[in-house]
């Protein structure tokens, strides 16, 4: 069958399983929006390109596939570098297709060239520019498979006109060896000998902390995870890239650690004698200070990509291999030393009885290490103080927004304040329920990601929680939402000002306010919503709070956009000080009187 | 004259068999720049299969612990396989052909020297000498000091190239 090369594009989408991408036609992809109008595909067109990536990224993080953008050469694809590099330092699936001029006018400085592939570099897991049309289902195929294998990431498949324009007998790639990747071979089995290695060490533990990452979610192992949590009674805390991947209800669940994490989860690794690393990576803003992280704790860390395995902390145990594999055989390993699974023990701090006379009746009991822990969660809960007449308190929006909604809403986030708030004050029961940007820190994520997050999971709920400052940066996309019927819900704790940085500049610039300040009625939200096709209201006092969520939560026919009026000047704690020691933790000043000596 | 000089033990040879195909020198070079990494010296080449090429990059081993850049290195889809090699593990080469002006008087004296190297005069003019020598990089230094000792008009060295060293079993 002789096919155009934009026609092999589509169909090798197609073939993929690819069932809707985000994106904006131009010159350098033309030839591929015309198939476009005769495939399965849903195309979502998007109101800027940078909406498209995040839309990708939103609908990969829900579902698990890889996010689909297509875009044209020049500006259209240098508006989604922001996705990617944002997906690439969160290990999100996305296969990013950009028109290129022709293949004869590469290199001259034609109209909208752009180096496409040089520009993504770095910021992509592998990038392809197709020279010839009978390579691309190839490319295309190699592109899902390197996206969505090993540790997941962002592809980018530059495709010049002329390629798109020429001809070429249509096949699919029927096996690896078709893929032309000789050098890609994710290592997904553990070494065994290392997990019996691990087994040993968690079994001697006395302080132990499962330390949770995102890697766990891609790995799909949160059954798995809870498994080995309940067997061993070990404490766990879920980074901002995990939350949801074991439940917060559960007993042994500390929550999130880090710069903003609560108290518990952070002090808990810091005087922990083993920390399970399952899919997380050290980041700086999990350890603070590397040199002062958790002192006295042996490490065994756990991860698809080998190059994480000592790049800030030595493990005494490295194990590379995909989370759920590894989890699985850490639990038979502890199986064959004596811990059964045990119903009766689950749910509870000590984990399964050990078998009489086996290894494991040996371990160390934790009974102290729970109760220090216990300890800390009394003095030290998540804590703000209720402001004075009717000032509304963000945290109470996302608490309330939290108690009126069903436990597997889809929340996502912007970056700031409102980002911290919801990761500590919602209440995440199930894996992929949490949209956020972690390691890049996108303003502006959270619009078009809840977008995309809608498109693939649309019979969940959808709230984004943004700042003022983030909403502002991509507030169009709801054009986008409008137009395609993509009913997602927005409620932006607006404090008026660039928050978080507002309040660095409080605490470490002495009050210094540069540049921060955003004025809580310019933009007008609600006309700006209905402009925009959606439903807009306002809140301002406690009282309203709960009656705007249960209206946004009743509609369900198009975009809701409600502009709750929040403190302006409240910050989020704890917080441990940029570069400072995770022991330098700072509460809640309501709360600092307690704090223990250490 | 072969035993490793002072710096010597920051280098480590990574012997890096990639896909021949475009952009992928650009692919190496761009994560050791974004990683913080050195580079000492780098040598392209074809091999036998022309689908391959290797890299032999000295690395400075002070910039980043080698197992990282190893790994790193290794993440890159082009990156088919590489081997490390421990300098004492491994017999090395590197080329250096240098122009050296000398008169009529010297001339005789540094064809000697030369010859002491095993080197080779590939050129001759006037009043020029353009000399070669292919030896362990320690050689090379050695053969580049003397050189000094005229006034060096042009000098290139290629980098080294290198292979692991055989056992007696092999
Ligand atoms: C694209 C981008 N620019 C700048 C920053 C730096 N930054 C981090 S948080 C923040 C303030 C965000 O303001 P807002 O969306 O109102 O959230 P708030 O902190 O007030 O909740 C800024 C400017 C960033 N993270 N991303
Ligand atoms: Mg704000």
């Amino acid at each position: 069958m002789k096919l155009t090369g934009a026609q092999a594009l589509i169909k090798s989408l197609e073939t993929q399983g690819v069932e809707v991408m985000f994106g904006l036609p131009g010159g350098a992809i033309l030839p591929v929006y015309d198939p476009i109008l005769d495939s399965s595909i849903r195309h979502v067109l998007v109101r800027h390109e940078q909406g498209a990536g995040h839309m990708a990224e939103g609908y990969a993080m829900v579902t698990g596939r890889a996010g689909v953008a297509m875009v044209t050469s020049g500006p259209g694809a240098t508006n989604v570098v922001t996705p990617l590099s944002n997906a690439y330092m969160d290990s999100t699936p996305l296969v990013v297709i950009t028109g290129q001029v022709a293949t004869s006018a590469i290199g001259s400085d034609a109209f909208q060239e752009c180096d496409i592939t040089g520009v993504t570099m770095g910021i992509t897991k592998h990038n392809w520019l197709v020279k010839r049309a009978e390579d691309i289902p190839r490319t295309v195929a190699a592109a899902f498979h390197v996206a969505t294998t090993g540790r997941p990431g962002p592809v980018l498949v530059d495709l010049p006109k002329d390629v798109s324009n020429a001809e070429m007998d249509w096949y699919w790639p029927t096996s690896e060896a078709d893929l032309d990747l000789p050098g890609y071979h994710p290592r997904t089995e553990g070494d065994p000998a290392a997990i019996a290695e691990a087994v040993e060490l968690m079994l001697a533990a006395e302080r132990p902390v499962l330390y949770v990452g995102g890697g766990v979610l891609k790995a799909r192992a949160a059954g798995a995870l809870l498994e080995l949590a309940e067997r061993t009674g070990f404490p766990v805390v879920t980074t901002l890239m995990a939350r949801g991947a074991f439940p917060d209800s559960h007993p042994l669940c500390l929550g999130m650690p880090g710069m903003h994490g609560n108290y518990t989860a952070v002090t808990a690794m810091q005087r922990a004698d083993l920390l399970v690393s399952l899919g997380a990576r050290f980041d700086d803003r999990v350890t603070g200070r590397v040199s002062a992280f958790a002192p006295s704790a042996k490490v065994i860390h756990v991860d698809i990509d080998p190059a994480e395995i000592g790049k800030v902390r030595v493990p005494e145990v490295g194990i590379v291999g995909d989370c759920q594999r590894v989890v699985e055989r850490l639990v038979a390993g502890l199986e064959a030393a004596g811990l059964a699974h045990d119903a009766a023990a689950v749910r509870t701090d000590t984990g399964a009885k050990a078998r009489p006379g086996s290894r494991a009746a040996d371990r160390p009991a934790r009974d102290a290490w729970w109760a220090q822990l216990r300890a800390w969660q009394q003095e030290f809960p998540l804590h703000y103080e209720d402001g004075a007449g009717d000032t509304l308190k963000p945290q109470m929006v996302v608490e309330a927004l939290r108690d009126l909604s069903s436990p597997d809403t889809v929340v996502v986030a912007g970056v700031g304040q409102h980002q911290m708030w919801a990761s500590q004050y919602w209440r995440f029961e199930h894996p992929y329920t949490w949209v956020n940007s972690g390691g890049a820190g996108t303003m502006g994520f959270a619009v078009p990601a809840a977008i995309g997050a809608k498109v693939g999971r649309p019979e969940k709920t959808v709230w984004a929680i943004d700042g003022d400052g983030c909403f502002q940066m991509t507030a169009q996309e709801l054009v986008t939402a409008a137009a395609e019927r993509i009913p997602v819900k927005v409620a932006i704790l607006n404090n008026a000002y660039l928050g978080m940085v507002r309040q660095w500049q409080e605490m470490f610039y002495a009050e210094r306010y540069s540049e921060v300040y955003l004025s809580p009625d310019l933009p007008d939200y609600v006309k700006w919503a209905e402009a925009m096709g959606c439903v807009g209201f306002r809140a301002d006092s406690p009282e309203e709070v709960g009656p705007a969520i249960e209206k946004a939560n009743a509609i369900d026919d198009r975009p809701v956009v409600v502009d709750f009026r929040t403190d302006a000047f409240e910050k989020v704690f704890p917080m441990v000080p940029a570069g400072g020691s995770n022991d330098d933790i700072v509460v809640h000043p309501a709360q600092s009187p307690n704090r223990p000596a250490r | 004259m072969t035993s490793p000089g002072d710096g010597e033990a920051r280098h480590h040879i990574l012997s890096v068999l990639v896909e021949n195909k475009a952009g992928v020198l650009a692919r190496v070079a761009g994560l050791f720049s974004r990683r913080g990494f050195n580079i000492f010296s780098l040598a392209v080449a074809p091999t036998d299969d022309e689908r391959f090429s290797r890299l032999t990059i000295v690395v400075d081993v002070e910039s980043a612990p080698l197992e990282q850049i190893v790994q790193q290195l290794d993440k890159l889809v082009n990156v088919v396989s590489i081997s490390q090699l421990a300098p004492e593990a491994a017999v090395e080469r590197e080329l250096v052909l240098a122009t050296v002006e000398v008169d009529a008087a010297h001339r005789g004296e540094i064809i000697e020297l030369i010859g002491v190297f095993r080197g080779e005069v590939v050129n001759v003019g006037p009043d020029r000498l353009t000399v070669m020598l292919a030896d362990d990089p320690d050689t090379v230094d050695d053969f580049e000091r003397l050189l000094g000792g005229y006034r060096i008009v042009e000098l290139q060295r290629t980098g080294r190239v290198a292979l692991p060293k055989l056992k007696y079993a092999d």
